[in-house]
């Protein structure tokens, strides 16, 4: 890794960042094209709407690998983090949106009901709206405007996101498997890091 | 007694099914927001699925969660020979060849709204012969109050069963009016093909009036017991998942609504379906729960 990282970095160094969005929304435009042509099976709207959900817990999850790749491996991949996190914010509105829309046909009486009384729905809407100001403060300026210090203790709500969305995913599921345990792990490693590291200033 | 409101007649010819699905696929991809009136007309003639919807999109645990595993996994299977152990409170309690079991039961072809707890529906032309017209033959004695079903259990062709997702083996049961009711019936067949087994081959349980659930597959076994057996979903989340499993709108699902459905096949853009009390077999049934507390034996 040592040797690895220098080279890797000025690697980096020379690749922009903007292509990221371009590559990141190509799995989006695939599926909205596979589910208008039939391409995600007999049941596309769930197929869209978990395949949707999934990206934006990962892409989220990619964000959080960042910092670390950065102080334990020396890899610096940070201008990477904003477009993985605002990727991963569309993909999770997206599916937000696949459920309004397309799973309960806009039946408003029902999505109010499932909002407030259906306890996987009301963390993964938690973990949506626990995204939304960190999105609306990506831009540049509102690091200015917000003052460094409360713009870093905003974007702690990353880690309350995640991991609503994390138990979001387990929630939903009717039995346990690998691939639960599996974002489980994951989510709860990046979290966890960031809580020996807190502890250890 | 039971009149069928579906008969033979009403089953789309595959020909003109594939023709219509299509079509419809063909307006999809062209006309984004003018393809909602497509499940309106979806709602008014019960047209069954397609082979495809039926036997791509399973639930069989034993085969992995996902939708596709069973399709995927199931092939490997050996149906033939099957044997089907019929024991407890019977009077001809045996190790039974299937074939020696089911032979002279003449099957017929139902046509069925299958309804799953997921929240989403098929209509399904079965192939199979009432539960009664089995239990009748083997001989229920007087004490029997339920029938237990058993799914078979094979590691070696079943990657689902060699993890503890589920307490297998995957038991169903059903109180004895209800096994004996004439809507239940065992299928053997789909579309007047041999049933594939990741639909439950070689021999299920269907039972359109409740959550698909309960309607076992690939049973190996079949008992009449007195107490009321073991049913798996309800002892892995009994708040979740109840023995009797009728649908019904009005008795949500913890975590979802269980007011509507979404019907496999009906496209991207169709709309959610209003999901009917027995689901649509209240005139059949709803006399067997006549003095039921529904919200409490779900």
């Amino acid at each position: 890794m040592q040797a690895v990282a220098p080279r890797l970095n000025g690697l980096v160094r020379q690749v922009p960042a903007w292509p990221l969005y371009v590559l990141g929304a190509l799995p989006g435009i695939w599926l909205v094209w596979a589910g208008i042509n039939g391409g995600l099976g007999v049941d596309p709207v769930k197929a869209m709407e978990h395949r949707a959900g999934l990206w934006g817990l990962q892409f989220l999850l990619a964000s959080l690998c960042i910092t670390p790749l950065l102080r334990l491996g020396r890899v610096n991949l940070m201008k990477f983090r904003k477009p993985l996190g605002l990727i991963g914010f569309g993909y999770v509105t997206f599916h937000f949106l696949i459920w309004m829309a397309l799973d309960l046909s806009l039946r408003w009486g029902e999505i109010g009901a499932d909002l407030i009384k259906r306890p996987y729905i009301v963390v993964g809407f938690l973990g949506f709206l626990a995204l939304t100001p960190l999105a609306a403060t990506s831009w540049g300026g509102a690091k200015r405007w917000l003052g460094t210090q409360a713009w870093c203790r905003l974007h702690r709500l990353v880690y309350v996101a995640v991991i609503l969305g994390a138990v979001h995913f387990v929630m939903q599921a009717k039995v346990w498997t690998m691939e639960i345990i599996a974002y489980l792990a994951v989510t709860g490693g990046l979290v966890g890091l960031r809580l020996i590291w807190l502890r250890s200033w | 007694m039971w009149k069928p409101d579906l008969t033979r007649d009403d089953v789309t010819p595959e020909r003109i099914w594939l023709n219509r699905r299509r079509l419809i696929q063909a307006l999809g991809a062209g006309s984004l927001a003018g393809a909602l009136p497509f499940s309106a007309a979806a709602q008014e003639v019960l047209e069954p699925n397609t082979w495809e919807e039926i036997t791509t999109y399973n639930n069989f645990y034993e085969f992995g969660t996902d939708k596709g595993d069973p399709v995927r996994y199931a092939g490997a299977m050996q149906t033939q020979p099957w044997t089907v152990k019929v024991d407890g409170l019977v009077d001809n309690p045996g190790d039974y060849d299937l074939t020696d079991l089911i032979g002279d039961l003449p099957t017929e072809e139902r046509i069925y709204r299958f309804r799953c707890v997921e929240a989403w529906s098929m209509v399904i032309p079965w192939n199979g012969f009432e539960l009664r017209a089995l239990l009748e033959k083997v001989g229920v004695q007087d004490d029997a109050n339920y029938v237990a079903f058993e799914t078979a259990v094979l590691p070696e062709v079943m990657p689902g069963v060699r993890r503890p997702i589920l307490d297998w083996p995957y038991r169903e049961g059903l109180r004895m009016d209800e096994a004996m009711h004439p809507l239940t019936m065992l299928a053997t067949g789909i579309y007047g093909r041999l049933i594939p087994n990741q639909n439950g081959a070689p021999m299920r349980l269907v039972v359109p009036w409740k959550y698909g659930f309960k309607s076992i597959k690939s049973i190996v076994r079949i008992s009449l017991t007195a107490e009321r057996p073991y049913a798996t979903w309800e002892a892995s989340n009994p708040r979740e998942y109840g023995f009797y499993a009728n649908v019904n709108p009005e008795v949500d699902h913890p975590r979802w609504s269980q007011a509507s459905e979404r019907v496999i096949g009906s496209g991207l853009f169709a709309r959610r379906q209003d999901t009917l009390m027995f689901n649509g077999y209240a005139d059949q049934v709803a006399s067997l729960y006549e003095d039921m507390d529904l919200t409490v034996d779900f």
